[in-house]
């Protein structure tokens, strides 16, 4: 798959000397032990959608191919089931190496990524507002996120049935949780840009 | 029994006939919840694609609230992806060493502390290993013989802390389906992924993963579902999955606990099934 941005944009509160290889560190610690067996990848659900199979993205990990794992779509096609954590021989916590390229791409890549991206961080900013989640504001600002004036008409027959069944709150959450989580996401974020 | 109460987000919102029916169920059987005071979102599926501590420090924050409640009560949470971040978070801190020190760093902001005294337990645990099928099985009402079950687990209360049950090949509903009367619909697509947010993400491909179990149910009378993302991905996308599928898939889809508490004894409105995206007729006219 081929992206024609080459976008550097730093998220909130990162740095912008971030180099991706140091970023990718991390990551490449979580499976230094990988033995290619391709386990992960004959276990996961998603993997007929993936251009790298899991196997075929930890060697490219190992060997620090940054371009080519952050051109890749596999790691956002992790669902989080954990089959593949589950049964690694190594016993290496795949899933969170799943997780922590997801990271990485929000923090280096959010353009590449848009709408996984966006998905994750709208919903982050919901609760950093409220302190809970409110599935309507979240639907509503990761529609504008994804600056496609067609996609929240695929998704208005569903909102519909949930409005008819009174499952939509119309209005903000009044439960005074809101700015509760504010020193949390502050103090997580001073932590975490500065290794 | 006594347990603290984290519902979480979704069981507000588009699961609320979740939190009724949880709560309605374990009534019924005299279980006492008691509601955990100012929880806040445990982060979701989200938190763990932005930021590892985050991820962390979101649930923990809830165990401390728990902790500081004194009793010391399990945490009850009948939503999957909850379950697993506050497990997640109860494991860091119990492990102690650095991702400890880490939590409570942050969590030091809020004036809270967590030690990791308080259990995290799955609502389905707390029905396969407090309650039992031989518990339910004498509480019988309404029996539900005649009806076909397939259950349905999905990933995140399974895997990866296999705390209650095999999560390779997952029985611990199977007791508790036949306590009712109803048979178990023998599938294996029961602890198969649903795709989680994909069908908000990448619709294509989650609408794939909602179709195959939806093809491995057909014959059943009713699956049954103990999450609010598999909840949802089960019962919204029927059409498009029979459209893509080129045949008929609509399903009964409901949360286990309304299954359960109509077997009790409870009416479709105490367990509101008029919630529900995708109950059948026959199947109201025969359990409900």
């Amino acid at each position: 798959m081929k992206h024609t941005t080459h976008d550097r944009s730093t998220a909130s509160g990162v740095g912008s000397g971030l180099n991706t290889a140091e970023v990718l560190d991390d990551v490449k610690q979580m499976i230094q032990a990988c033995i290619q067996c391709g386990t992960c990848s004959g276990s996961c659900p998603n993997e007929f959608a993936m251009d790298y199979t899991p196997r075929m993205l930890w060697r490219l990990v190992l060997r620090g191919e940054v371009e080519d794992i952050f051109s890749s779509r596999t790691f956002t096609l992790c669902s989080s089931c954990y089959t593949c954590t589950l049964r690694c021989p190594r016993s290496l916590p795949v899933t969170d190496a799943m997780a922590g390229l997801k990271q990485v791409a929000a923090r280096l890549y959010p353009e590449r990524y848009r709408p996984s991206v966006a998905f994750s961080r709208t919903f982050m900013e919901s609760v950093r507002r409220h302190g809970r989640v409110d599935e309507m504001e979240f639907m509503f600002f990761y529609f504008a996120s994804r600056r496609n004036p067609i996609l929240p008409f695929q998704f208005a027959p569903m909102g519909m049935r949930l409005l008819s069944r009174g499952k939509v709150k119309l209005g903000l959450p009044g439960r005074g949780g809101k700015g509760m989580l504010e020193p949390i996401f502050r103090k997580v974020e001073a932590m975490e840009s500065t290794p | 029994m006594r347990y603290s109460y984290y519902p979480g987000c979704s069981l507000e919102g588009t699961a609320r006939e979740y939190d009724v029916s949880t709560r309605a169920f374990l009534g019924a059987l005299g279980v006492d919840l008691v509601d955990l005071p100012d929880w806040t979102c445990c982060g979701a599926t989200a938190a763990p694609a932005v930021s590892r501590l985050l991820t962390l420090a979101l649930p923990a924050r809830n165990l401390a609230l728990a902790e500081a409640a004194g009793e010391d009560l399990d945490i009850l949470v009948p939503c999957s992806a909850c379950y697993l971040n506050l497990k997640r978070a109860e494991e860091g801190v119990r492990e102690g060493g650095e991702t400890r020190r880490e939590i409570n760093e942050v969590l030091a902001e809020v004036g809270l502390t967590c030690r990791g005294t308080v259990r995290v337990r799955h609502l389905l645990d707390v029905l396969s290993r407090d309650l039992g099928g031989d518990l339910l099985k004498s509480r019988i009402r309404r029996s539900l013989s005649g009806l076909r079950i397939a259950p349905y687990y999905g990933c995140q209360c399974l895997r990866p802390y296999a705390e209650f049950d095999d999560p390779e090949d997952p029985r611990t509903m199977e007791p508790l389906i036949r306590a009712t009367g109803a048979e178990v619909f023998p599938w294996n697509a029961g602890a198969h992924c649903c795709g989680a947010s994909h069908m908000t993400t990448k619709p294509g491909i989650g609408i794939e993963l909602v179709a195959g179990i939806l093809e491995a149910a057909a014959g059943a009378d009713a699956i049954v579902t103990v999450c609010p993302m598999c909840q949802m991905n089960l019962e919204a996308y029927q059409e498009k999955a029979s459209k893509i599928r080129g045949r008929d898939l609509k399903a009964t889809v409901l949360y286990l606990p309304q299954f359960l508490g109509l077997a009790l004894g409870l009416s479709k409105e105490d367990v509101r099934l008029d919630l529900n995206l995708a109950v059948g007729e026959a199947f109201k006219v025969k359990a409900a």
